[in-house]
């Protein structure tokens, strides 16, 4: 029975946005068909897959390329940004010496920063780094924000009982700052994906790099638009499914105590 | 009974607040074992602070205070006027927490955080977490945890405030049965004459600018149907009176 009612609740939710791609796609291939567009202006939905599929040699390595340099920059970023708020929970000297750096490599736009670092870093490293650079910011502050925003009750109530540093860190700050890094995770885990498309693009203008972002630019070139299309189906799918996954370990870290993952 | 039959003694307290707000000035009071002693007053009249210099989470800015008893952390519990309990916790590990800071592992504490639970009233509740209790379930979580460490003094910052009429004077019961069962002495603030009638031995009726004790009043009636005894009406009108002259001072 409730595995019925499940079935039927995700049906109803997933049908209307389903109903609105498939009808977005009929009418951009009938468009196509139509009025006979040429394929190396806007290629029909149905050639982008066939395409997909044909060129699937080169794109599918691509995207494990880029795909790898997101998750490798975003799990940098966890390490840093966390790291770095927890230093700056516990010392406000800290915190005061180093969020303007921060904050400069968070507003400098990283595709201005990425031909420097491919001057002192090899096309790997120099994306890897760039799309740390973008994901890292967001999960620092909600992070560092989330340690802050503790509820001055509990606070009281663990000084009450003499607990130590590392006990408040670990059985107070952190389950309260969850919630924070969480959403910081999420638009770290989309933006790194952002920096290192960026990165590529930076790189593969200079010849250098194998991801989709090289890709596109390639197919540019050779005028494949087709192929462009499809690479650039990848990318959007890759940050939907960071995106999906993300939300998905919110919602069940989150699941039965915060008002933002709870279902009403 | 005074000094050093005394839990707590207070002589000359004051507490003046980094802006240079004086909340208390010049209090005298102790507090024995075994009472429940209720600080009754209006808002701003220093009771908050004075339960928070007693558990040793503020310092006292001139006079002095003296606990007679080792290891402030666990002879002390403290129930907060919100319920205070960690949202991402279920029953158990609230009031489990005590135990856990004072290095117990969850199964040695289980029995202590079972006969804590049941003291309340929740036992078989130990798996909800808070949002998924009643107000007046999560103050009882609160309540519990309190308890977990057996403390001999029981600090109650208005912690029926938010409730409604019902659960709290339930509440009111449970907690006098509660005390009876424990032994502890009890600390209760409140701004409700019928509140403090009730649960009290004794009342420290408090006046504002800055908190002060204005007067201290005894309740030895027997407790067999009180409310719904003439003492409980006398001594209501006399608090009342004793509130009304402390505002006016």
């Amino acid at each position: 029975m409730t595995r019925v009612v499940k079935t039927g609740e995700r049906l109803r939710w997933s049908l209307p946005p389903a109903l609105v791609l498939a009808a977005a796609l009929g009418l951009w291939e009938a468009i196509v068909r139509l009025y006979a567009i040429p394929s190396y202006i806007l290629p029909a939905p149905s050639l982008v897959l066939t395409t997909l599929m044909s060129d699937r040699a080169i794109l599918f390595p691509a995207l494990g390329v880029t795909l790898g340099t997101t998750l490798e920059a975003l799990a940098l970023a966890v390490v840093g940004g966390v790291a770095l708020a927890v230093l700056f929970s516990q010392s406000k000297w800290v915190e005061r010496a180093l969020l303007p750096v921060a904050i400069v490599l968070q507003v400098t736009p990283i595709i201005a920063i990425a031909p420097l670092l491919l001057i002192y870093l090899d096309a790997r490293a120099a994306v890897l780094a760039c799309a740390f650079l973008i994901a890292f910011f967001p999960i620092l502050s909600n992070t560092a924000l989330g340690l802050a925003a503790v509820d001055h009750n509990l606070v009281d109530l663990f000084a009450l009982y003499r607990a130590s540093g590392w006990r408040k860190l670990l059985l107070l700050r952190a389950p309260a700052a969850l919630p924070f890094f969480l959403g910081g995770l999420r638009i770290g885990g989309g933006l790194a994906l952002i920096g290192a498309i960026a990165a590529e693009l930076a790189a593969g203008a200079a010849g250098k790099g194998a991801g989709l972002a090289f890709r596109i630019v390639e197919a540019g070139y050779r005028l494949n638009v087709p192929r462009m299309f499809a690479a650039l189906f990848l990318v959007s799918l890759a940050g939907i499914a960071i995106f999906a996954s993300l939300s998905a370990l919110s919602a069940y870290l989150l699941g039965r105590w915060h008002e933002s993952a709870l279902k009403r | 009974m005074s000094g050093p039959h005394a839990l707590v003694s207070l002589r000359g307290v004051g507490k003046t607040y980094a802006a240079g707000v004086a909340a208390l000035r010049d209090v005298d009071l102790d507090i024995r074992a075994g009472e429940f002693l209720t600080l009754l007053g209006p808002s701003g009249c220093g009771k908050s602070t004075m339960l928070r210099l007693i558990a040793g989470l503020d310092r006292v800015s001139s006079g002095e205070l003296i606990r007679r008893f080792e290891d402030v952390g666990a002879a002390i519990g403290f129930v907060f006027q919100e319920p205070t309990l960690m949202p991402w916790a279920n029953v158990f590990d609230n009031v489990f927490l005590p135990l856990r800071l004072r290095g117990k592992s969850r199964r040695s504490a289980a029995p202590a955080v079972a006969e804590a639970l049941s003291l309340v009233g929740l036992t078989g509740s130990h798996e909800a977490y808070p949002r998924e209790l009643s107000g007046g379930m999560r103050m009882r979580v609160s309540i519990a945890r309190a308890l977990v460490l057996r403390p001999r003094l029981l600090l109650m910052d208005e912690p029926f405030a938010a409730l409604d009429e019902i659960a709290r004077l339930r509440l009111n019961d449970d907690l006098l049965r509660l005390k009876e069962a424990t032994g502890a002495t009890i600390v209760f603030v409140t701004h409700s004459i019928y509140e403090s009638a009730y649960l009290s031995t004794r009342i420290a009726v408090m006046a504002p600018g800055p908190g002060r004790i204005a007067t201290e009043i005894t309740n030895d009636a027997p407790r067999e149907h009180f409310r719904d005894s003439p003492a409980f009406a006398a001594l209501c009108r006399q608090i009342s009176g004793a509130l009304h002259q402390a505002m006016n001072e």
